[in-house]
């Protein structure tokens, strides 16, 4: 489970945190290439319900993942996800769609706790550990297993 | 690494690449002063470089390969076992450049024995027999590729478009290394036996051509190259974007330098596309010393074929099919060719074939490895399948032996029954498949018991600019690759061209024939209630793949751009439907649509065209599948009917207030003729609504055929299973796994017009001419001789070419010999040059009926002694010929 990559002094790490729903999740800064507004989006047909299209930006071609569709969160409300954290897995772009991006948290790393053993299994499978904040929690996500999309994972 | 040594690494072993394939070559043709020549100076320059370099070991070596190949020069013949030994020097070479390249310095070790050997070969001393015996044992296993490619990839390629593209600007000539060039020559020329001084200059000059064009050339790496395509790729959607903006804006002052821009713009992107591009013959080279090397080993004779070198494909994909490709060829060596004996028990050539071709197709590359050898043991691999766990027997029962085959791409299948130094290690297929699939390319196997067996490999061009068709579905747009699209057909519901439907299939009548129609929104599940689907207008994009036409229904077509495709994420990649996605001038992502993953979701997989089995098949005649279009449709029972479409001239719905009862027979008013109406047993014609009706039409006269419902339109293999004692059915065949009635349109015809079949057979009987059909196929003799004899012939049916034979010199007249081409035991050809050479029957003119028309068919027919070649169902074409035959026999009478 190594969530820092780059943790080189007193095992402090950087992350970017981000709304989903009603949770705050953080993403280990060193995975976040940048913070956009996903714009034009095109949908895939025949795509798997996780993957809500693909988008240009600036000249590359990103693949958008609903992260409320793969944290299995219902949709929102009406309203498009305003933002998405650019991130790159084996050379492909992906950006993930979330409701609302935070403030920059540095966290020590022995202060993260093991998942809960009830929380719900599929986030458990992209979670790296949580983080007890001042009145919330933030669960750390594993950039790796968030992209971890089998393909036959049709729309239903 | 010092650069020096770098550079010699890299050189040399493109040199010993070269000299592998022209010793193999100089093998086939020893007379071939040209290539030894070429030989000579490779090896030579190989030789001086060393010595400069102070590589004793490798000079050494390289100047006892020279001493002997001065002797072939000399006019020493050159033997198979002087070649191998050469190679075998080569690989010894090969094997210290690659110590040299990991350890930089020249490896410790001896050659003598090799070196003694070359020299005792090269004085002629060399007693034939030990060498034989030693020199195949001494390759000791060098599986080429291991050695061979490590040197090449410092991170740099040698780019002959580049070059090519260089050359082509008349750039400056480099001096050759005058050495190195003018040895060759010198040393042709002080050879005594210089008695063709004009043939050595011609040479001479060729060498000097060559020299020039490899100096013209220059490494760039890879990652510049890279670069300079992404940069290109921008450039190209930024002058796309400019264009989408003057197309809005007509009359601006940019419009005429913007096409400039343009077109510098595209001539860029071709050259650059272009540097990128290597043939596919670069990955192909090491194919015919690997070939040579197993013959010699597995004690077979083998040719190896390769067509289409020239087609060219992505570097980086080149280089990922290399290896799998080795194997394949290495597969077909050892498991699919048999031994000589083996082969000529089977009545084959001696010699096996091995096929390699390529060629492109809509936007992929394809490549066909075939071999004329005993094809897959299906049995084996059953048994393996079950042993592996793969399958159950009973699965296996209901497998086709095409979905039997795919086994072999499984894990850890090899069907090997001995592990032999070639193949057979277990890592075997699934490897070449694995590998494929990363590149995104797909791999399919075919193969003929005792005629051979194909893989065929289908590699997307990735990285590729290629222009494609924008068209709409649903307000999404998307791209079709204009290589695939034929034309473009606007539907209109009161046009000539409106789209019809056989129950829910939707067709389009275009030029007399019937085009399947697919609706893209439905495809690709975009039909939400929101949209529905007109039934009658809309584009139709007419695309071809194969040999497979099918129409793709859209709501618009914009234009044609052209677009950068870029590979699907892979998160995207099973959805077969996309072979890409793209960056259109507005900024927009679209999906590109593939061709090919549309033919297979319309059911028929695309058959593979230019394959050896394909061929084999046809000419031998068994086990080829042959698909029947045919018409499904419920008349009078539950159970389906079939007729063969290309028997019905059209299908039509009529009002049911247009029929007519006149003198108890039900007519109706068709394209100005009264036509009459059969109904099949049970049916009953609509009082109200529309009634489905099958027209047939023959010379002049149509009927109309009354059924309840017309289901679908499939393609099948048309194998009759049970006879019928009804009138009117055929008998039963399975048709989508349903049992169902194949009618007998024969039986049907004379209801119309009670004179359908003797209108012509009033005539006195003794003027008909008589036909002798022979045909295998129960079906085919039951449907045609009707046909016949309503064109007014006398028809005699054989059911193989035996009893036709038995027919025709049983003393009986015929006029015309109709045959089937695919027939078991004896097939069409044979049969006809039986025929042909039987004197009292040699003017009979025989007619070929086949299924499969292809110009080499035709051709294989004429040389056979064919008169005519034939579709099957073509009925006009088959009057007409028959017509055409009988006629001229009475002119000649």
């Amino acid at each position: 489970m190594t969530v820092s990559q780059d943790n080189s002094a007193g095992a402090v790490t950087e992350y970017v945190t981000i709304m989903i729903g009603e949770q705050l999740f953080g993403l280990p800064i060193s995975r976040v290439q940048d913070v956009f507004m996903p714009e034009r989006l095109t949908r895939v047909p025949l795509a798997s319900r996780e993957v809500a299209g693909v988008l240009n930006l600036r000249g590359r071609i990103v693949t958008a993942i609903d992260m409320r569709a793969r944290l299995g969160l219902p949709d929102a409300a009406s309203d498009r996800p305003a933002m998405a954290v650019g991130v790159d897995l084996r050379g492909e772009s992906y950006g993930l769609l979330i409701d609302s991006i935070g403030e920059v948290l540095k966290l020590a790393d022995d202060s993260r706790e093991v998942n809960p053993v009830n929380l719900d299994p599929r986030m458990t499978k992209m979670a790296a550990g949580v983080h007890r904040l001042d009145g919330q929690l933030m669960v750390v996500l594993d950039v790796d297993r968030v992209l971890e999309i089998s393909s036959d994972l049709r729309a239903a | 690494m010092d650069d020096l040594l770098k550079e010699f690494l890299t050189e040399t072993n493109e040199s010993l690449d070269v000299v592998d394939n022209q010793l193999v070559r100089f093998e086939q043709e020893p007379n071939n002063a040209k290539i030894l020549d070429n030989i000579f100076r490779l090896v030579h320059t190989i030789k001086g470089t060393c010595g400069f370099l102070d590589l004793p070991r490798l000079e050494t070596l390289a100047h006892a390969a020279e001493t002997l190949m001065g002797k072939f020069r000399d006019g020493m013949p050159a033997t198979g076992e002087a070649v191998t030994l050469i190679l075998t020097t080569i690989d010894r070479i090969k094997e210290i450049l690659a110590q040299l390249e990991s350890t930089q310095a020249e490896p410790k070790g001896a050659d003598e024995d090799l070196i003694g050997r070359l020299h005792e070969m090269a004085e002629g001393t060399a007693h034939a027999e030990p060498a034989v015996v030693e020199a195949p044992a001494s390759t000791h296993g060098t599986l080429v590729d291991q050695v061979l490619e490590r040197p090449l990839r410092p991170g740099e390629v040698s780019l002959d478009e580049l070059e090519r593209a260089f050359r082509e600007t008349e750039a400056e000539v480099k001096p050759a290394p005058a050495p190195v060039q003018q040895t060759a020559p010198v040393k042709a020329a002080d050879k005594p036996a210089a008695n063709k001084p004009a043939k050595k200059t011609v040479v001479e000059n060729d060498a000097a051509e060559a020299e020039r064009v490899s100096n013209q050339s220059i490494r760039v790496n890879v990652d510049t190259l890279e670069h300079l395509m992404t940069m290109v790729s921008e450039l190209v959607l930024t002058r796309n974007q400019l264009l989408e903006i003057s197309r809005r804006n007509e009359d601006t002052e940019f419009k005429v330098p913007l096409q400039r821009l343009s077109n510098v713009t595209a001539e860029l992107q071709e050259g650059v596309m272009k540097t990128r591009m290597q043939p596919i013959g670069n990955a192909w080279q090491k194919l015919p010393r690997v070939v040579r090397d197993l013959a010699a080993e597995l004690g077979k004779r083998i040719e190896l074929e390769m067509h289409g070198a020239d087609t060219e494909l992505d570097r980086q994909v080149l280089d990922l099919i290399k290896d799998p490709l080795t194997h394949m060829v290495r597969n077909s060596a050892d498991h699919g060719l048999e031994r000589p004996e083996e082969r000529a028990r089977a009545g084959k050539p001696e010699q096996g074939t091995i096929r390699l071709s390529a060629y492109h197709e809509g936007g992929h590359i394809i490549i066909c490895i075939a071999d004329n050898g005993r094809g897959l043991n299906t049995e084996r691999i059953k048994a393996k399948a079950i042993a592996n766990g793969l399958a159950t027997e009973a699965d296996l029962e209901r497998m086709t032996e095409a979905q039997i085959h795919k086994f072999i791409f499984a894990p850890g299948f090899s069907t090997a029954a001995e592990v032999t130094s070639v193949s057979g290690r277990g890592v075997g297929m699934d490897v070449v498949r694995t590998n494929i699939d990363q590149i995104g390319g797909t791999i399919d196997v075919k193969s003929v018991a005792g005629e051979g067996a194909s893989v065929t490999v289908k590699i997307p061009l990735t990285l590729a600019i290629v222009s494609a068709l924008i068209v709409e579905a649903s307000g999404e747009r998307f791209a079709i690759p204009q290589l695939s699209v034929i034309e473009l057909v606007r539907a209109r519901a009161n046009s000539e061209h409106r789209i019809e439907r056989i129950k829910d299939t939707p067709v389009l009548r275009l030029r007399n024939k019937l085009l399947p129609l697919i609706h893209l929104k439905k495809l690709l599940k975009l039909d939400d209630e929101a949209s529905v689907i007109d039934p009658e207008n809309g584009f139709i994009v007419v695309t071809q793949v194969g040999n497979q036409t099918f129409g793709i229904v859209v709501d618009g077509v914009f234009h044609t751009e052209e677009i950068v495709v870029k590979p699907m994420s892979t998160k995207l990649r099973h959805i077969n439907m996309f072979s890409g996605n793209t960056i259109l001038g507005d900024g927009a992502v679209i999906m590109i649509v593939d061709p090919n993953g549309i033919a297979q979701a319309l059911g028929t997989s695309v058959a593979a065209q230019h394959e050896l089995v394909d061929e084999n098949a046809a000419s031998r005649g068994n086990a080829a599948e042959q698909l029947t279009s045919l018409l499904v449709f419920r008349a009078g029972s539950m159970q389906p009917k079939a007729v063969p479409l290309a028997l019905i001239t059209r299908l039509e719905e009529i009002s049911s207030d247009k029929i007519e009862l006149s003198n108890g027979r039900y007519m109706v008013q068709y394209r100005e003729q009264l036509m009459p109406l059969v109904q099949m047993d049970g049916v009953e014609v609509a009082t109200s609504g529309v009634q489905p009706i099958l027209v047939f039409a023959d010379d002049g006269r149509t009927m109309g055929l009354v059924v309840d419902e017309i289901v679908d339109i499939v393609e099948e293999k048309l194998a009759i299973e049970v006879a019928s004692g009804r009138d009117g059915i055929l008998g039963s065949a399975v048709i989508k796994s349903r049992a169902t009635e194949v009618i007998d349109v024969g039986h049907f015809l004379p209801m119309a017009f009670a004179d359908w079949f003797n209108r012509r057979e009033m005539k006195p009987s003794a003027s008909a001419q008589s036909i002798l059909l022979v045909d295998d196929s129960a079906f085919f003799r039951n449907m045609l001789a009707p046909v016949l004899k309503a064109a007014g012939y006398r028809v005699r049916v054989a059911t193989n070419a035996e009893e036709g034979l038995l027919a025709l010199r049983s003393g009986e007249e015929f006029d015309a010999v109709l045959t089937d081409i695919e027939m078991p035991d004896m097939n069409g050809f044979e049969f006809a040059e039986t025929i042909r050479a039987d004197q009292k029957l040699n003017d009979v003119p025989i007619i070929a009926l086949s299924s499969m028309i292809s110009p080499a068919a035709i051709e294989r027919g004429r040389q056979a002694g064919f008169h005519d070649y034939v579709a099957k169902f073509d009925r006009p074409g088959l009057i007409a010929a028959l017509k055409e035959q009988t006629s001229d026999l009475n002119r000649a009478a």
